[in-house]
């Protein structure tokens, strides 16, 4: 009788659970399909689902009249470069954080996340006319330094609460075994380190990759990312619809799948521990 | 002596981090408090008078500060609703065991992974274009007349797309936060006749309560600076009608090329949004103690 039930809600639940996700998902599966037609079947009316010719004309055409890799790589660079700078100069912080803390280090933390509480057009003014004074509109290396300031308060926060977890023992140990500093560092505290980095450093190129706010303000051409990249389909003239889909499913297929391999950290890292 | 050593080798290593986050926070903000009260033009060369507080004056009577407010906070409002009663229903659903779980839990984040600009483009574009979308195909199988989403109801169009990216978000925190109830007490209650109702009322909803508060105050830090969605989709029109405070500021300052208005609307911007953010880093410091 019991198990009749469970059955039943069991069939219950997996139609109700896939018409939410296919449906929350659609938007991204009509986008995958529309970059395969052409122009003229991307806005057919009644619409195509499956049954069109099937082109891979528009991703030879978004790469060859936008230089589509060009952005590509300017968004790979702009989201791994301040990515990896930034955990070069938070992995010490955290560190130290986690392993030697004193009163103030909380009260540090908090003072971190609060700068990442304030507006961007906050900044918008002063760091457009520096950046327009000191030649860096449109520079790679000034949006960079950008994203990763705004990310770096993020990512000392997620390194710190996985540091936390590493039992402080096992260093006391090895330094009673006499290690040094760096062997310590090296032999005992990087290997069990390297999982909450790659974390860290993966949910941080994702963030990155999809910053839209000074990238959109930022740059024009020649370090556009994707994100800027993309926002130039916006101009009302004519209907690029399967274009607009080839470029899209290019910009955000890689970010997607690392998306879903980060899953259990997203949540972690963006309620900086409140939630896990 | 070994203390003393580690205490300032730690400093040392959490210079950089302190010092840069200190020069980023403090020096733009300064310069912009510094702007606001200026009469500074990019267009117009010279001398940047000190005006006091005209340009707090002239930004907060301006009718479309207030609009953009009201702009602001229904955005905000609209989608926290949406994602956050959506959320709890997802996750009470995903919480089920059913065929094909993993699947669908990682269709249901995906949308959460996609660029802002993106989002806005596929949805101003293909589903809600009058003509060609598929929202008009949809409603003309229905028999009813299409509407223009981004030109008859913008604030309504925007707020739909942005919760379309959040929904992912809060219903995964949701049900992380779900996942960690204890089966026995859900089970407790079952034995002593409390119907799934009551069962969510007085057990599943107070132990969400913490997990819908971070919900709530991140997602608003967030959606207090909207820009892309608006910038792509309808550059804050038609008129000023989805013109947020965010979206305001950035044209204030780079289509009027009005600095010292723009830094005042920037100044406003900053204070609101720190009156949530004092609430958010309570919760958080609470939170590091236990």
């Amino acid at each position: 009788m019991a198990r009749a039930i469970n059955t039943r809600s069991k069939i219950t639940f997996t139609i109700v659970g896939w018409l939410c996700g296919l449906l929350l998902f659609f938007p991204i599966l009509w986008t995958f399909l529309t970059s395969f037609k052409t122009e003229g079947d991307a806005i057919a009316n009644p619409p195509y689902f499956l049954f069109f010719h099937w082109t891979l004309e528009n991703y030879i055409e978004v790469q060859a009249r936008s230089d589509y890799l060009h952005h590509f790589l300017n968004s790979v660079t702009i989201s791994v470069g301040s990515t990896v700078i930034g955990l070069i100069i938070a992995v010490p912080a955290a560190w130290a954080m986690a392993f030697s803390p004193t009163k103030h280090t909380k009260d540090v933390l908090m003072w971190m996340l609060s700068t990442k509480m304030m507006p961007a057009v906050g900044a918008l003014i002063p760091i457009y006319l520096i950046f327009r004074d000191w030649g860096l509109l449109d520079s790679r290396i000034g949006l960079t330094a950008i994203v990763m300031l705004i990310n770096l308060p993020i990512i000392v926060w997620m390194l710190y609460t996985y540091f936390r977890e590493i039992p402080g023992e096992i260093l006391e140990a090895a330094r009673m075994d006499g290690a040094s500093l760096a062997k310590e560092i090296i032999y005992v505290l990087t290997p069990m380190a390297v999982p909450g980095i790659a974390s860290t450093l993966l949910l941080n190129i994702i963030l990155a990759w999809n910053e839209a706010f000074w990238t959109l303000n930022l740059s024009t051409s020649k370090a556009a990312p994707l994100t800027t990249f993309i926002a130039s389909y916006s101009s009302p003239e004519g209907l690029f619809w399967a274009k607009l889909s080839a470029a899209s499913t290019l910009a955000i297929a890689p970010i997607l799948i690392m998306g879903w391999f980060s899953q259990k950290q997203l949540v972690r890292g963006l309620t900086f521990g409140a939630v896990k | 002596m070994a203390t003393l050593h580690t205490r300032a080798s730690a400093r040392l290593m959490m210079a950089p981090s302190v010092i840069l986050l200190f020069v980023w926070m403090v020096v733009p903000l300064a310069m912009t408090l510094y702007f606001s009260f200026l009469s500074y033009n990019l267009l117009t060369p010279g001398a940047h008078n000190f005006i006091g507080f005209l340009n707090y004056s002239y930004f907060l009577t301006d009718p479309a500060f207030l609009m953009a407010i009201g702009n602001t906070l229904l955005l905000v409002i609209g989608v926290l609703l949406i994602t956050v009663i959506g959320g709890i229903l997802l996750a009470l659903v995903l919480d089920q065991p059913f065929w094909g779980q993993g699947i669908v839990r990682l269709l249901v984040i995906a949308p959460f992974f996609v660029m802002p600009t993106v989002s806005a483009l596929v949805w101003k574009n293909m589903l809600m274009n009058p003509v060609y979308g598929l929202f008009a195909w949809i409603a003309r199988g229905l028999g009813i007349t299409p509407i223009d989403w981004l030109a008859d109801v913008p604030l309504f169009s925007i707020t739909l797309i942005v919760a379309w990216q959040w929904l992912p978000f809060a219903t995964l925190i949701l049900l992380t936060a779900l996942q960690s109830l204890d089966g026995e007490q859900k089970e407790a209650a079952e034995m002593d006749g409390a119907g799934a109702v009551s069962r969510f009322i007085y057990i599943v909803l107070p132990h969400l309560s913490r997990a819908i508060t971070v919900v709530i105050l991140i997602q608003t830090i967030f959606l207090l600076s909207i820009f892309a969605e608006i910038l792509v989709t309808t550059n804050g029109g038609p008129g000023i009608q989805s013109t947020n405070l965010t979206y305001l500021v950035y044209a204030q300052a780079l289509l009027q090329f009005d600095v010292g208005g723009a830094s005042a609307g920037g100044i406003i911007a900053v204070i609101l949004a720190n009156i949530v953010g004092i609430f958010l880093i309570r919760l958080i410091g609470k939170n590091l103690d236990r």
